[in-house]
């Protein structure tokens, strides 16, 4: 009977290693997901890296057109929208388009861009030499501003791509950044308000 | 050998077990039985009263679904409340009446059917029906919280969970934590107990089917469970600690939510079917009056069931814009799951031919559950094929088919199950006139019910909205019902159950039914307290 106690505890074992395995691997799907998604560029997310420029090949003979969408987080009242709506470009050569924001609201809110490809492959091909959406931007209530974004297409983009869209969502982050007090946050307030 | 030093409730003194027929004189009285009992027969019946009162329960919110939906506009409930409904009665069918009455099964007749005098883990097994009635209180409480309860759909897709959500989300994960563990433990119990206390001469492939198929669902609970765990911890940690895993804003993405949920969510969809399978491979052959047709190919049919559906989780995610390849991908490998299912229909289809078939009541729910379940896989086919998808997702059409495959697939067959054991637990044959009319009501009402959701899910009504268009107003009036007379018709079954649990009814031999064969057949009717002490030796 002690044996069959013993061989009890070493299954039970064996079994409780699998289910905290599988809460880890649970966990570990996160960074999974990035690093598959990086590679594959099948989120559209793009990189919150500068890319650098140098001395690449314009492909003159291609024409990809790149089309910019905006939008902002629900309660996020910040006015945002793109200056160019739709540019066409040769892979290869170095574009400028411009953002308008406006904070309509009487007191300072931090911003964050997030952006989005899609179709998602094209996400690895578009580089960004400069971004507003690298850095968080705050704004002071009432201001407004441009905001650059910078940009080449890979040549290497497959040839069947020849239009795609970017899209930035802009979030609300004032919460996140410590300095500011967390009921700044018209988003968060709403929200207990709603909750009553 | 012998186990009884572990099956003895820790208020009876220890009795002699030399004798086998003495041993139902031990059996403690009064509610510290219940509450202390060691014993897998006494947790078994727990969990099966549970998993029926909260089947009951779950239904009662179905019916405030399908009382709202009687007529378009907002009738009774308000838009926010109907999504709790929705959501709590998601939760409960899947984690409080399903899971937990085939755990009950398990535990009434994983032992008796490989000569095991308990489960291996008996105290634990105490544990994991005792933390359920908890979890569900926690879960059920959350309604009444001020700003209401979860209202996000079981599935709980982050944002809906972590930005848009109340504060009575942290009890929901905490209920949800609590399931998991219990489900874990028995699951573990289960695996311990199949693979350390089988009677001599009970090698693998001797094991009945029920034992097979519980088998491997125990290992896929144990591989997901825990997955689901990280899925809520993490909405936790969102919602409330300031993490971003969901949270585009913060680096993380939404859509990675589904994933993780998916990749628990289609495993779980197959534990909650393969127990079925193995119910239905013992009752087709006991009223064909033939062995079961192919055997070995359901075992192997149904590990590789279990293994596929850790590859398919993303036909759930059509329309979530992922690449062509991925979405050919998750198409092919859902629908190569059809192949081992269509199998089993077949061996289930030979099993019968050219058998003696008679039709009692197990036999109906049986025969029941392979035409409706076989509807439900069909529309589950037509789901897997990505382009039409875009058109059914999200619309009745899902709830048509998930509940063809669940009503009339899992808890059919959990119905098929209690009327086949029931006079092996009592005793006694149960009502029959009662159980006949419990059968023809439910079977009628379940397709008034859900057959026309096909129709109004094509026809483009979505799911999980208290309001919808005036054309879908006459379905929707057969819909709801259906739906009360299906809810009725459980009254009877209640009924029936209460009398067979008070003793009533015409005594029955030791195999009940004439076709029956295996080791739970060959034992006392009713099953004595304490069984196979003495482990059979199999032939
Ligand atoms: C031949 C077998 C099956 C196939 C091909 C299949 C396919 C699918 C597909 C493609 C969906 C997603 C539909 C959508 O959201 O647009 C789905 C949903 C679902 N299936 Fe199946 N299925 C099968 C069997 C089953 C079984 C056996 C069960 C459970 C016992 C099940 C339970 C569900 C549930 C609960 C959902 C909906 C989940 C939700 O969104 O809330 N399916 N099925
Ligand atoms: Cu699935």
């Amino acid at each position: 009977m002690a044996t069959a106690q013993n061989n009890n505890s070493k299954l039970v074992i064996k079994l409780l290693a699998v289910v905290i395995g599988m809460f880890g691997f649970g966990f570990a799907l996160v960074p999974l997901y990035d690093v598959f998604c990086d590679i594959t560029g099948i989120n559209g997310k793009t990189s919150n890296q500068a890319a650098s420029y140098q001395s690449i090949e314009v492909d003159e003979s291609r024409e990809v057109t790149v089309e910019f969408i905006t939008r902002t987080n629900t309660g996020m009242p910040w006015e945002f929208r793109a200056q160019t709506h739709r540019v066409k470009v040769h892979p290869g050569e170095l574009n400028t388009v411009e953002f308008y924001v406006r904070n309509p609201l009487t007191k300072e809110v931090v911003a964050q861009a997030i952006p989005s490809v899609s179709p998602g492959q094209a996400a690895l091909f578009l580089n960004k030499t400069e971004c507003f959406c690298f850095n968080q931007q705050p704004l002071a209530g009432g201001d407004e501003a441009s905001l650059p974004m910078q940009f080449y297409v890979d040549p290497q983009l497959p040839e069947d791509i020849n239009y795609f869209t970017v899209q930035y969502t802009l979030y609300d982050v004032t919460a996140r950044t410590n300095d500011l007090p967390q009921k700044e946050n018209p988003f968060l307030t709403q929200q207990e308000s709603s909750g009553k | 050998m012998s186990k009884a030093n572990d099956v003895i409730s820790p208020d009876s003194a220890a009795p002699e077990h030399d004798d086998h027929h003495d041993h139902h004189d031990h059996i403690p009285k009064g509610i510290t039985r219940w509450l202390f009992t060691t014993n897998h027969k006494d947790i078994g019946t727990l969990y099966l009263w549970f998993a029926f009162i909260m089947f009951l329960v779950g239904g009662a919110m179905a019916m405030v679904i399908r009382a709202e939906l009687f007529q378009p506009g907002l009738q009774i409930v308000e838009p926010d409340f109907f999504n709790q409904m929705t959501t709590v009665h998601g939760l409960i069918m899947v984690f409080g009446a399903v899971m937990p009455a085939f755990t009950g099964l398990a535990n009434w007749l994983v032992p008796m059917m490989i000569g095991a005098p308990d489960m291996a883990l008996p105290r634990m097994n105490n544990w994991s029906f005792w933390i359920l009635p908890f979890a569900f209180l926690i879960l059920l409480s959350s309604l009444f919280m001020e700003g209401g309860g979860p209202n996000f759909g079981w599935t709980f897709y982050a944002p809906l969970s972590t930005t848009y959500s109340g504060d009575s989300t942290a009890l929901f994960v905490f209920s949800v934590h609590i399931m998991g563990i219990s489900s874990i433990m028995g699951a573990i119990n289960v695996i311990v107990t199949i693979f350390n206390m089988r009677a001599p001469g009970m090698t693998w492939m001797k094991m009945p089917l029920f034992v097979w198929t519980w088998l491997i669902t125990a290992f896929l609970l144990i591989a997901v469970m825990p997955v689901l765990a990280g899925a809520v911890t993490m909405v936790l940690t969102d919602k409330f600690f300031g993490t971003s895993f969901f949270d585009a804003a913060g680096g993380g993405d939404p859509v990675m939510f589904q994933h993780i949920f998916w990749f628990f969510g289609h495993p779980e969809v197959y534990i909650m079917i393969l127990p079925a399978f193995g119910i239905i491979s013992h009752i087709v052959p006991t009223f064909s009056r033939k062995p079961l047709f192919g055997y070995a190919s359901m075992v192997y049919a149904t590990a590789s069931i279990a293994l596929l559906s850790f590859i398919v989780w993303a036909h759930h995610m059509f329309t979530t814009g992922m690449p062509l390849f991925a979405e050919m991908f998750f198409m092919f490998a859902t629908m190569l799951i059809s192949v081992p299912t269509g199998v089993k229909v077949f061996n289930w289809v030979a099993t019968m031919w050219r058998g003696a078939l008679t039709f009692e009541v197990p036999m109906l729910f049986a025969l029941a559950f392979i035409v409706l379940f076989t509807i439900g896989g069909l529309s589950g086919l037509m789901l897997a094929i990505t382009p039409v998808d875009f058109q059914y997702h999200d619309t009745y059409f899902v709830v048509a088919h998930f509940h063809y495959v669940l009503v009339t697939g899992a808890i059919f067959s959990i119905m098929a199950a209690v009327y086949y054991w029931l006079p092996k637990w009592t005793g006694k044959m149960f009502d029959i006139t009662l159980a006949k009319w419990h059968f023809w009501c439910s079977l009628i009402s379940v397709n008034v019910l859900f057959f026309p959701m096909h129709f109004v899910g094509l026809a483009g009504m979505p799911r999980r909205i208290p309001d919808y268009s005036l054309q879908f107003a006459d379905f929707n009036q057969w819909i709801s019902l259906g739906g009360f007379a299906f809810g009725l018709s459980q009254l009877i079954f209640l009924a029936l159950l209460i009398k067979a649990c008070r003793k009533q009814g015409e005594p029955v031999s030791d195999q009940v039914w004439e076709g029956a064969h295996g080791l739970e057949w060959e034992i006392p009717s009713p099953a004595p307290y304490h069984t196979f002490e003495t482990p059979p030796v199999v032939k």
